[in-house]
């Protein structure tokens, strides 16, 4: 049955569904029995201590032990900020990433890691991190960047049925946005099938996690213009539906992928590189990227909101694969 | 030696011979060129894991680290499988994408040797933590060394599987060295085990040449474990007798350790401890040790020939094992 919910409230009804159908999921982070984020509320009285885990200020430490879990049949999810992710690296990359392959297969690692991605608030350079382009770089994790509350919600519940390491970067500027969510197995939401919120003919845009709703404002207001414009939400980075990709841009002839990274080396780079080398021939304009300019994150709100994208910023680039 | 049984101190005298001759073998194979890469000699530190991993049963889970052929072998991996992982072949441990540091035998409980130090330390409390939550009485035991006890990794392990009083054994394998800095210039106090204080926890200084002392030591670890009285920090002091890794012999031991400390070392040789406590009390006779030895010797070069005659992984195999629930390649 659908019902409305907020962003954080549909990865808390995920991870309660999911503790409820299967014994070997629980979940450990920083000050999650009293659900300081939102997202665990209510865990702790429904499931107990034992599958309810408040850690130390020790992210390599629980970070690892998630992963020492989950290889003798555990499911852990872990519950972090993406900032504090980078204390953690060596157990996600050395070990994470690298244990199945290393060992050729006889480590399975069904482990999530909810890395939240708190920026555009006055955070500063250290709260401020959309970290997901570092995690494609390396191979090993499956990448969940949801913009809805049903896409929150949905694949969420598959990552933790998922047998491989996962990261879902949840969009902390989503937390209070809200939407229909589905119960049950009909919330499932599947990995690399991308989402088409508005359906358009003159150009594609790729947008993620927070840049979605940009990217659509940006649509509404080109429509005045007589500018039909198609938005694309991938949803997950790594599987990442580029066939989806493809074929609106076979369509359209015009690429801008909106991306609340850095710009280097990010999401968006491997998308219009992918479209470069796999639909070149359906190019009518060069590609345009609208990411995060390549500057730490400043606190200050007048120079903090230069650095992300904006639904003006995509709406210039959309005019911009139109000018002849 | 009371309440040691004699199966327990046979086997343990043929796991430390079938180290001894494996690692001899292997230093002799990689210097001809068979294969290539580091691999990291566990000869003179037999004992430890030998003595350890005699404590401990199938359904118990081990991690170790870089010097990384003797936990599987104590464990009772096998010898063959391991020697074709060092070849990088198809009946390696690994089918030949892990090598020498990452061998693994999770049927027995062997979750994997990591080549970044102290990275398997969070490992062990993790699987621990599953035994608490499922309540089975299975204990996780993760070897380091004196240089990891220095990370960060290793402290934060101690400090959650004591939080969480979970049946972890912390087993510092103090070579003496990390690479070529002595623990005395990395450590800030006298014992390593002395650092276990710090968490609340049993802190055990143990002589690391002397298997039936770290069966003993790991033994009462385990039952305090299954018990539900937490972890223990067990420190087994031991030395390496070959360079920190083959291909590093253009340091010259001179520079960081003397060949006086090398021999000193050499004349408390684990096995021959192990075969003068058997024989001295008639367990077994010093001809019977020596057919032991023979006998792993001869298991050792069946390995290597096994290793050698199997193939290489097939260039479609790259991909294979990326994933438990595969995605299309990007």
């Amino acid at each position: 049955m659908a019902s409305n919910a907020i962003y954080v409230e549909a990865i808390n009804q995920a991870i309660i569904e999911e503790m409820e159908r299967d014994q070997s999921v629980f979940i450990m982070g920083e000050d999650i029995r009293r659900s300081v984020y939102g997202a665990t509320a209510g865990l702790l009285d429904q499931f107990g201590e034992n599958r309810v885990l408040d850690t130390p200020l020790s992210e390599n430490g629980f970070f690892g032990a998630a992963i020492g879990a989950s290889l003798v049949g555990m499911r852990p999810i872990v519950e972090t900020l993406t900032s504090f992710m980078w204390v953690a690296m060596d157990q996600l990359v050395s070990q994470a990433a690298k244990m199945r392959y290393m060992f050729g297969g006889q480590a399975t690692l069904p482990v999530v890691y909810r890395a939240t991605m708190f920026y555009g608030g006055g955070s500063a350079a250290h709260h401020s991190d959309r970290s997901y382009p570092m995690f494609m770089n390396m191979p090993g994790f499956k990448i969940l960047v949801p913009a809805t509350p049903r896409d929150a919600k949905g694949l969420l519940k598959t990552a933790i049925r998922d047998n491989d390491p996962c990261i879902a970067f949840e969009d902390g500027t989503l937390g209070g946005a809200s939407g229909e969510v589905e119960e049950g197995d009909a919330a499932l939401v599947p990995f690399g099938v991308a989402d088409v919120p508005r359906s358009g003919t003159d150009v594609t845009v790729v947008a993620i996690a927070g840049a979605v709703p940009m990217a659509l404002r940006s649509a509404e207001e080109l429509e005045d213009e007589g500018v039909s414009v198609e938005v694309i939400d991938p949803r997950t980075l790594v599987p990442l539906d580029k066939d989806a990709i493809l074929e609106s841009v076979a369509k359209t002839g015009r690429l801008v992928v909106a991306d609340p990274a850095h710009k280097v080396c990010s999401a968006a780079s491997e998308i219009a590189s992918i479209v470069s080398q796999e639909g070149f021939w359906d190019l009518q304009a060069p590609i345009m990227k609208v990411a995060a300019e390549q500057v730490h994150i400043p606190y200050t709100p007048v120079l903090e909101r230069l650095v992300y994208p904006s639904s003006e910023k995509i709406s210039d680039a959309v005019r911009a694969t139109l000018e002849d | 030696m009371e309440n040691v049984s004699k199966e327990i101190l046979v086997q343990m005298l043929e796991r430390m011979w079938l180290i001894r001759h494996f690692e001899v073998r292997v230093m002799e194979v990689h210097s001809a060129g068979e294969f290539t890469g580091a691999a990291h000699p566990y000869i003179g530190e037999e004992a430890v894991a030998v003595g350890a991993c005699a404590a401990l049963k199938d359904t118990d889970y081990i991690a170790g680290n870089h010097r990384s052929h003797g936990h599987p072998l104590a464990k009772g991996g096998s010898v063959k499988r391991a020697m074709a992982e060092l070849y990088g072949r198809v009946d390696g441990y690994c089918k030949g994408k892990g090598g020498s540091m990452h061998l693994a035998d999770f049927s027995i409980g062997i979750l994997g040797e990591s080549g970044i130090v102290a990275s398997s330390g969070p490992v062990a409390p993790g699987a621990a933590l599953a035994a608490k939550c499922r309540g089975e009485d299975f204990v996780s035991m993760v070897f380091f060394g004196d240089g990891a006890s220095n990370q960060g990794a290793c402290h934060e392990s101690m400090n959650l599987a004591a939080l969480w009083q979970l049946p972890v054994i912390f087993l510092c394998e103090n070579n003496q060295f990390a690479v070529t800095t002595s623990y005395h210039d990395s450590v800030s106090v006298e014992h390593i085990s002395d650092r276990a204080a710090a968490y609340d926890m049993p802190g055990v200084l143990v002589d690391g040449q002397d298997a039936v002392a770290m069966y003993e030591a790991t033994r009462e670890a385990v039952a305090r474990g299954r018990a539900g009285e937490g972890p223990t920090l067990i420190e087994a002091l031991t030395y390496r007798y070959e360079e920190h890794s083959l291909g590093l012999g253009r340091v010259r031991r001179g520079e960081y350790r003397t060949q006086d400390q090398i021999d000193e070392w050499r004349e408390r040789d684990p096995i021959d401890v192990l075969e003068r406590t058997l024989t001295s009390q008639g367990i077994l006779t010093q001809e019977e040790c020596d057919a032991i030895s023979k006998a792993k010797e001869a298991e050792v070069e069946e390995a290597v020939e096994f290793a050698r005659n199997s193939p290489y992984p097939e260039p479609e195999e790259l991909f294979d094992d990326m994933w438990a629930d595969p995605i299309p390649a990007p």
